[in-house]
């Protein structure tokens, strides 16, 4: 099928034509006609955000919530340079998104125009990959392709610059089956030789692990699927990123709950004395790994991954498998139980018995005691009472973040939406808007600290215009408390600019922008208000009032190995040496 | 491709080889990447390699098929083995990029630079020079009565040997290309 329009009716054909359905954005000159063709036409929902970071962040939530493409629109120059965080945050992260950009006309690039900023130069280095469309004729094309990039081998996010002249003139619209999409098809079946190792392997392990990761997410419900039943049916112990929680549920038997720098200590433990370690779709990332040279010694290790770079970028593996997570389990449980689904039982089950020994010190058992409320107790009261419920969480970056992910359950994949690469406060807010949006009647919680959610609390303007009952549990210790963490361990306790001064009244804010605003500090209130803001149906500021100094455990100080974890406050001492200091 | 006489598909048993022996000695190797020849590609590779702080000895680039819009880039880098896969598994992703091709481990291939030389002098370094340029088979492309232009053509040592002799001749400037090279044989 092909038609004649105009560049910017193509645009709006190509999201129709990919199954779009939501485009978060904000308008400005030199993306005008796209703006105008989106007035004129229902099928394409256009959430207008209050700056353009969020619209990436919301594009980001949506896609994370559902699995599908996220799509922003943002215009020229400054509205380019602000997706540049999202952009990042999300090839950090491997979410699919496009952004569509528009750009001074093709006759004054270069000239240094109103509102012109060299955008394809600029986020070269931060999305998969981006496009200049100079030619109006083949805008639908490098739609189709942008869309079939994002979303296909290792999801990345991807930009098009669409120059204004470009928008305007009359081209041919191709449709997305007779676009071409180029030699770009990332391999999704594993090597079976190196499979039917990897079962060789599993049959005789006596301390085998699962370390999973956000491939299996990106690789759909199919692949979440897969992984339970192979864990399950193996009995082997799984732990996962924090990319990939969610993926196996919190309530299996075979969970050891997160790994890494805050994960638990008997995660990190079974990592570190494993036979065989198996790595599915997890990238060796330095919070999970620690000490590289320390890493895991006794195992041998095997990693499936749809990326080659992935494989030997940090850590040198026994098995690489390059395919799609969903494929390569598919396989590699049709081996196994092929050759009689055997597994060394007996060194299995002191294993267990060795991990529940770990499990027994409890680490992230907390005091609850007096009339302040700790950060634990408050995600703690919020698991229980939200359990079962249709829940989406997206989270700030920093402490909370943490002990969101250490005391929160997800049982599903596509639940949890936090920024783990890139690390971006300001990350949550907006994202929890694109979940919304996608699942409007579900319950979708941000779980913030004060100072991430000031960096992009203008949203609440967008979650009220377009009633997304967004919650913003907001967990405020009136520090920034990882950086207050880190300044403790290894700074003299010089806090250095790591407290929030003048912070706004959280109700009152709420209220300024008509939503909801709760505050409380009292633990014995805490049930109360946590279902106060459950119930409300819309937008709500909960100004959570948490114990100031409390520090997030367990953590592996940098640069120490995983059996050197700190499980509490007496601890700390000396922990990080001055090499460890120069890691973040 | 047959224009380039690259085997189709070889990507996947060279570029992508993922068990190869780590050690940590530099070394040095020669790698043909073909890509598509649009706008902003030599960016993404060049990019790739100061954003992950690889290093660039030589690197060339030309389109070798005009109606495919296909270019060549060469690139000569050193590296541990480790670097030197990390670089070929990130080159292979970047999505204009077609082919990635290791020339120092696929077995014997030719290494080309063409360099310029312009070496002014008279009398008798002046006669040396263009004695040396004779054994280097360097040819004279541009002469005057005090100074020659030689250009040569071998490998990147021959280059510098010949450099290294004409500096104390007179050597003024010198323009090389960098590397271009091809696999030995048939395929």
């Amino acid at each position: 099928m092909t038609r004649q329009m105009t560049g910017a009716k193509m645009v709006v054909q190509a999201l129709r034509d990919q199954g779009v359905d939501t485009v978060f954005g904000y308008p400005g000159g030199a993306v005008l006609p796209i703006y105008d063709e989106i007035f004129q036409q229902n099928d394409i929902r256009h959430i207008l955000v209050r700056h353009e970071q969020a619209a990436v962040h919301a594009a980001e939530g949506y896609a994370r919530s559902t699995g599908k493409v996220g799509v922003a629109l943002v215009t020229s120059g400054p509205g380019a340079t602000n997706a540049v965080t999202g952009l990042t945050d999300a090839l950090l992260d491997s979410i699919p998104i496009v952004v569509i950009s528009g750009q001074v006309p093709t006759f004054m690039i270069g000239s240094d125009a109103f509102q012109e900023a060299d955008t394809v130069g600029i986020t070269r280095p931060c999305t998969k990959h981006n496009w200049l469309a100079k030619e109006t004729d083949a805008l639908s094309e490098t739609l189709h392709q942008a869309f079939h990039v994002a979303r296909s081998g290792r999801p990345g996010p991807v930009l098009i610059d669409i120059p204004k002249d470009t928008q305007f003139a009359s081209g041919t619209y191709v449709a997305p089956n007779t676009a071409r999409v180029d030699h770009y098809q990332p391999q999704l079946k594993g090597d079976i030789t190196e499979i039917t190792e990897l079962v060789e392997l599993m049959e005789k392990a006596k301390r085998p692990v699962f370390y999973t990761g956000g491939g299996v997410i990106n690789s759909g419900v199919a692949a979440s699927q897969l992984l339970r039943e192979l864990v399950d049916a193996t009995g082997f112990p799984i732990t996962s990123t924090l990319m990939g929680l969610g993926a196996y549920p919190a309530s299996g038997k075979s969970w050891l709950g997160m790994l890494g720098m805050h994960g638990l200590y008997e995660a990190n433990m079974a990592m570190h004395d494993c036979d065989l370690m198996i790595n599915v779709g997890a990238r060796f990332d330095d919070r999970i790994t620690g000490l590289i040279s320390a890493f895991s010694p006794k195992s041998k290790k095997a990693h499936i991954d749809i990326d080659p770079s992935s494989i030997n970028k940090v850590i040198r593996v026994d098995i690489p498998i390059v395919g799609d997570v969903a494929h390569v389990l598919e396989d590699l449980l049709k081996v196994w139980k092929a050759r009689g689904r055997k597994t060394n039982q007996e060194g299995l089950q002191k294993w267990w018995g060795q991990i529940n020994e770990w499990r027994a010190k409890d680490c992230l058992s907390f005091k609850q005691e007096g009339k302040v409320i700790k950060p634990q107790y408050a995600l703690k009261r919020f698991e229980e009472l939200s359990r079962g419920m249709d829940r989406y969480v997206t989270t700030e970056v920093g402490q909370h973040q943490m002990w969101a992910a250490q005391y929160l359950n997800f049982e599903d994949p596509h639940r949890w939406m936090t920024s783990g690469g890139l690390g971006t406060m300001g990350y949550g807010f907006p994202a929890s808007v694109g979940v919304q949006v996608a699942h409007p009647e579900a319950l979708v919680v941000n779980v913030a600290g004060e100072a991430s959610w000031l960096m992009n609390m203008q949203e609440m303007g967008t979650a009220m215009q377009f009633g997304l009952p967004v919650k913003q549990f907001i967990l405020n210790n009136e520090r920034l408390g990882m950086v207050r963490q880190w300044q403790e361990l290894l700074h003299g306790e010089r806090y250095s600019h790591s407290w929030s001064e003048s912070l706004p009244d959280f109700v009152k804010l709420a209220e300024a922008f008509g939503a909801k605003g709760i505050i409380c500090s009292d633990p014995d209130d805490l049930d109360d208000a946590i279902m106060e803001m459950i119930n409300y149906d819309g937008p709500v500021i909960f100004d959570c009032l948490v114990e100031k100094h409390e520090n997030c455990f367990p953590m592996i100080p940098s640069g120490k190995p995983h059996n050197e974890m700190l499980l509490g406050e007496a601890s700390t001492q000396g922990a990080i040496e001055s090499g460890g200091a120069v890691l973040v | 491709m047959a224009a380039l006489k690259i085997k189709k598909g070889s990507t996947s048993h060279s570029a992508y080889n993922l068990r190869p022996n780590f050690s940590d000695v530099l070394e040095r190797h020669t790698l043909a990447v073909r890509v598509d020849n649009e706008p902003g590609v030599l960016a993404r590779v060049i990019g790739l390699f100061s954003g992950r702080g690889y290093n660039i000895e030589s690197l060339t680039v030309a389109e070798v098929d005009h109606t495919g819009h296909q270019s060549r880039i060469t690139i000569v880098t050193t590296g541990t083995p480790q670097v030197i896969e990390q670089i070929k598994a990130q080159l292979g992703r970047i999505v204009p990029v077609h082919e990635v091709h290791d020339l120092t481990v696929e077995g014997p291939a030719v290494e080309r630079e063409l360099g310029l030389f312009k070496v002014a002098g008279t009398g008798d370094k002046r006669v040396e020079a263009m004695r040396l340029a004779d054994i280097f088979r360097a040819n004279v492309v541009d002469t005057t009565l005090e100074s020659f232009v030689f250009e040569i053509t071998g490998a990147p040592e021959k280059i510098d040997a010949f450099a290294d002799l004409m500096r104390p001749l007179g050597l003024q400037e010198v323009a090389r290309t960098g590397v271009a090279a091809l696999s030995r044989g048939a395929e």
